[in-house]
């Protein structure tokens, strides 16, 4: 099982890494801790699955690419 | 495709007149709204000396197709052009382009608002501003959007 996991705009410099990859995460919230040593996640923190949004309880599949980010600002 | 991200600067007018003269029927539609927005050398009262955009390739198209064909769904449109840049962006540069075209004007001013306010709040895109300052140049990231 791989899950590929990434941190956009903010939480890419607090993390202080834009990409990595886990062996195995049972859901977002998951992935987050072991992504992050257990970093708090901060409580804007919005989450995707396979480029779509999600929530931090929804379960992850094998190859799945999880991304976080903080709220959007574009416009 | 009526998606377009760009990182270098762009001319909201030739890409109107580009996608029309492309895409667009002549006699068919009766009304084009556009939106653009552009960069302000100001924010929360500070001087902004530059932005830096940053976007999640992939997704962010994909919101911003999503985006477009709600609007088609909700309103009778002929056609939806969406422009919006990345990377380093200057005072007065165009950051985001919307464009409806319908046969009246209704469904075109109303679409081309619903583009810019979904786009806001869902298209995944982040601004970092550069700050002029008696301090020395800094940088921070925009926290949220100014409500519409």
């Amino acid at each position: 099982m791989s899950i590929t996991v990434k941190f956009f705009a903010r939480l890419r410099e607090q993390v202080g890494k834009a990409e990595l990859n886990l062996e195995s995460a049972d859901d977002v919230m998951s992935a987050w801790n072991q992504a992050t040593d257990n970093m708090p996640m901060p409580d804007n923190t919005l989450c995707a699955i396979n480029m779509e949004y999600t929530s931090p309880d929804a379960a992850l599949n094998d190859g799945d690419e999880v991304a976080f980010f903080p709220p959007v600002t574009g416009g | 495709m009526p998606i377009k991200i760009l990182s270098s600067a762009f001319d909201p007018w030739q890409e109107t007149r580009q996608h029309q003269q492309d895409h667009m029927e002549d006699g068919k539609y009766g009304a084009t709204a556009s939106f653009v927005g552009s960069m302000r050398d100001f924010n929360q009262g500070d001087d902004i000396s530059h932005m830096t955009l940053e976007h999640y390739p992939g997704m962010t198209e994909s919101y911003l197709e999503k985006i477009c064909d709600e609007a088609k769904q909700r309103w009778a449109l002929l056609d939806c052009l969406i422009v919006h840049r990345v990377g380093d962006v200057y005072p007065n540069d165009p950051i985001v382009l919307t464009v409806v075209w319908s046969a009246h004007r209704k469904e075109a001013f109303e679409a081309c608002r619903y583009l810019m306010e979904e786009l806001k709040s869902r298209a995944p895109f982040w601004k970092k501003e550069g700050l002029q300052d008696k301090n020395g140049d800094g940088a921070r990231w925009v926290d949220k959007n100014t409500p519409g």
